[in-house]
């Protein structure tokens, strides 16, 4: 017999203070300066913590039961995509390269971001903010995990994938994630808040995972749009954490105002940076395209961004100061650092190639102003170079920028055709930086940045001392395998002879 | 005007919820995208509990949202009965 | 500006030169020609003559560009700190004042066939 208990129910609002404000306590005998002593020294003024809000209202206990529902959701997929040799289902094994770069770069963020939270969480105050950044800890550690855990299904035919976390400490194309994350982790709690709920989850992630993972979907790979769409859901309530962090730090006190304004500049233009690697993968990596590049940031840079700038005006907020530059850069980027990564693949855990005459008459398409005028020159020049029996590699090895530690591939906002120098004199030492936004960045802070561990540059040093063929057994790079043109590798070969013994009975 | 948008994985969890949405918010745009929609509104979008419930035809907590939720633009207000997204512009 | 801290920061350059056993680096862009994504560095000794480094490893890398072949290096404009400058190539790298991690650029005109091509 079913008895009916007269259950009396908390309303949202109610049970999210029950939850969580409820948890906290005053401390008896130690100061508050003592139990938190690294909330002030940024220059933050904060005068009620109870102000801060989660729009969201979510309690640990709906926390897990939600987070354990994606749980189950993901390794349903994940399980059937091993099972079923979902890995043949792709468009073409070129697709591989931007999953390799996302388990190298992007990846290794996440794990970084949990680190962070940890932290961040410890070192606040409020009790609110304290269970926002335990979840988002444990959120971005999930990320992690899901994401290592459903390309490993790929590692066990491909080459590239086996060595990520080595090529995240110490090959060149991850040093621009790996510093971003360094350098929010390096900063006060405030300023990390900023960089990962601002720059990382409300500019970036959209950009990364909306249109990547429907590209990805596009191009056959469910167990990547699993753990991208898993991820991204929790992206949305962190996007909104941020908002909420900003809204509030600009309420505390107007001295908090340009302090705000500050991290915002920094840290849109280091996000922008990480970009340039996305920008790769979505023009050039993706067989079956979704969108260009500049699409994307159209819809959730421009559009986004804008919306949030309008927004924010009310506290005297303006856009952030690389805002124009940006635009400026968006229908280069992509082509400018392909090009790079193309050139110097024999130092990529991943393999690049020409663009088919499709590809370059799509990318002409996408970008009527500047693909044919200045891109398409020079991989024609390099198709030919190619066809000669002389494929082009350049083993120059390239400028880094002291900030943001990509080579300095990119060009003057006002001229495409010139590459961007910058440089400053700092205690009798030479700094150089790819763009304006990374000089400043730099100016800002030098003693930070001199510390820069740059890839290039370490080469030439101990214990590598500019040998080659050591540095690539210290990155975890197998020559002829992981690296190179696709044209010809293990990996084309592989999923051709593969997928042929899949549709037929040979 | 500034646009609020939503979006929601491709699945049959969603499409009541996507129908309910359009139809609470006339002034919405419903993209769809490969494996997921993406709602527009101007300045405003609002989710009901209730419109979500005629459709699904079960009690509906507007927090299972979670498990779909792709990503979203806007100011978040979030009670029993409304999820609600606006720009102050 | 000083960075935010608790206590006195100071941090230390990972490049200096004492980190390169005698050598220092120098970088060579060769301006408008975009097929080389990015400005080359060189791990050099600073006795080496500077016109060793310019037909020898600077010469070999830049051979894929379709101008290389046509080079008067008598006629090439080269800039220091971005300002026009006149090199000596019978002269080693540090009687050149080319100190650790400068940065040359030198120009072609008349000799920039991929960017005028489209």
């Amino acid at each position: 017999m079913e008895m009916k208990v007269a259950k009396k129910k908390l309303g949202l609002k109610e049970r999210y203070r029950v939850m969580t404000r409820d948890l906290g306590w005053e401390p008896s005998y130690h100061t508050k300066e003592a139990l938190y002593p690294y909330v002030g020294y940024e220059g933050i003024k904060i005068h009620d913590w109870e102000k801060w809000e989660d729009p969201f209202r979510l309690t640990m206990d709906a926390y897990w039961k939600y987070q354990a529902e994606k749980e189950r959701k993901f390794y349903a997929i994940v399980d059937a995509h091993a099972q079923n040799n979902g890995h043949l289902n792709l468009t073409d094994a070129r697709y591989l390269s931007a999953l390799k770069i996302f388990l190298q770069a992007i990846s290794p963020g996440e794990y970084a971001a949990h680190k962070g939270f940890a932290r961040a969480g410890r070192e606040f105050p409020g009790v609110g903010t304290q269970v926002a950044c335990q979840m988002q800890a444990i959120d971005e550690i999930r990320h992690a995990q899901t994401q290592i855990h459903a390309l490993s299904n790929y590692n066990k035919y491909y080459d590239g994938f086996h060595a990520f976390s080595d090529q995240r400490d110490r090959i060149w194309y991850t040093s621009v994630p790996r510093s971003f994350f360094d350098d929010a982790m390096s900063a006060g709690p405030f300023e990390f808040m900023v960089a990962i709920g601002f720059s990382f989850e409300y500019v970036l992630t959209n950009l990364l995972f909306v249109p990547f993972m429907s590209g990805a979907a596009y191009n056959g790979d469910m167990a990547t749009v699993t753990f991208g769409f898993s991820a991204q859901s929790d992206e949305a309530r962190h996007m909104t954490l941020g908002l909420e962090c900003i809204k509030f730090l600009l309420e505390q006190d107007p001295a908090n105002v340009p302090i705000v304004q500050a991290w915002f500049d920094k840290w849109f233009w280091r996000g922008f940076r990480v970009l340039g690697l996305v920008s790769t993968m979505m023009d050039y990596m993706l067989p079956k395209r979704v969108m260009s590049w500049r699409e994307a940031w159209n819809m959730y840079g421009i559009e986004n961004g804008t919306a949030l700038f309008n927004d924010l005006a009310r506290y005297g907020i303006r856009p952030p100061k690389g805002w124009d530059d940006a635009e400026k850069a968006i229908d280069h980027m992509s082509h400018q650092f392909m090009l790079g990564l193309y050139q110097w693949s024999f130092g990529t855990s991943f393999h690049s190639w020409i663009p088919s005459d499709d590809e370059m008459a799509w990318l002409s398409k996408k970008y009527p102003t500047t693909f044919d005028k200045y891109y398409r020159p020079r991989w024609d020049h390099i198709k030919k170079l190619a066809a000669a029996g002389t494929p082009y590699k350049n083993y120059g090895l390239p400028k880094l920028c002291q900030t943001c530690q990509l080579p300095t591939v990119f060009t003057e906002p006002e001229d495409p055709t010139l590459i961007c120098h910058r440089e400053v004199e700092y205690k009798g030492e030479r700094y150089h930086f790819c763009s304006d936004g990374c000089q400043h960045i730099f100016e800002n802070e030098p003693e930070k940045y001199i510390q820069a561990w740059l890839p290039m540059p370490q080469i030439h040093q101990d214990p590598i001392r500019g040998d080659l063929g050591a540095w690539m057994d210290w990155v975890n790079l197998k020559d002829g395998q992981d690296n190179g043109d696709y044209v010809g590798s293990n990996d084309q070969r592989n999923f051709d002879a593969w997928r042929g013994l899949a549709t037929s009975n040979e | 005007m500034s646009t609020v948008f939503i979006a929601l994985q491709t699945n049959e969890d969603t499409r009541p919820i996507i129908e309910a949405i359009a139809h609470d918010n006339p002034q919405a745009v419903v993209h769809r995208q490969p494996a997921m929609v993406k709602i527009d509104a101007p300045n405003r979008l609002v989710i009901r509990r209730e419109s979500i419930e005629e459709r699904l035809g079960r009690e509906y907590d507007l927090q299972e949202l979670q498990i779909n939720l792709i990503t979203l633009s806007g100011h978040v207000d979030e009670d029993e009965d409304a999820f609600t997204l606006t720009w102050n512009s | 500006m000083a960075v935010a801290a608790l206590k006195e920061y100071v941090g230390v350059s990972r490049d200096r030169v004492e980190n390169y056993h005698g050598k220092q680096l120098v970088y060579v862009a060769w301006d408008y020609h975009m097929l080389f994504a990015a400005p080359f560095m060189f791990c050099v000794e600073p006795q080496m003559k500077l016109g060793d480094l310019v037909r020898g490893p600077l010469s070999a890398l830049m051979q894929p560009d379709p101008d290389a072949a046509s080079i008067d290096w008598s006629k090439v404009e080269w800039l220091k700190l971005g300002k026009p400058w006149t090199p000596d190539f019978e002269r080693s790298i540090e009687e050149n004042g080319i100190g650790h991690k400068e940065q040359l650029r030198f120009r072609t005109p008349g000799l920039n066939t991929l960017r005028d091509a489209a």
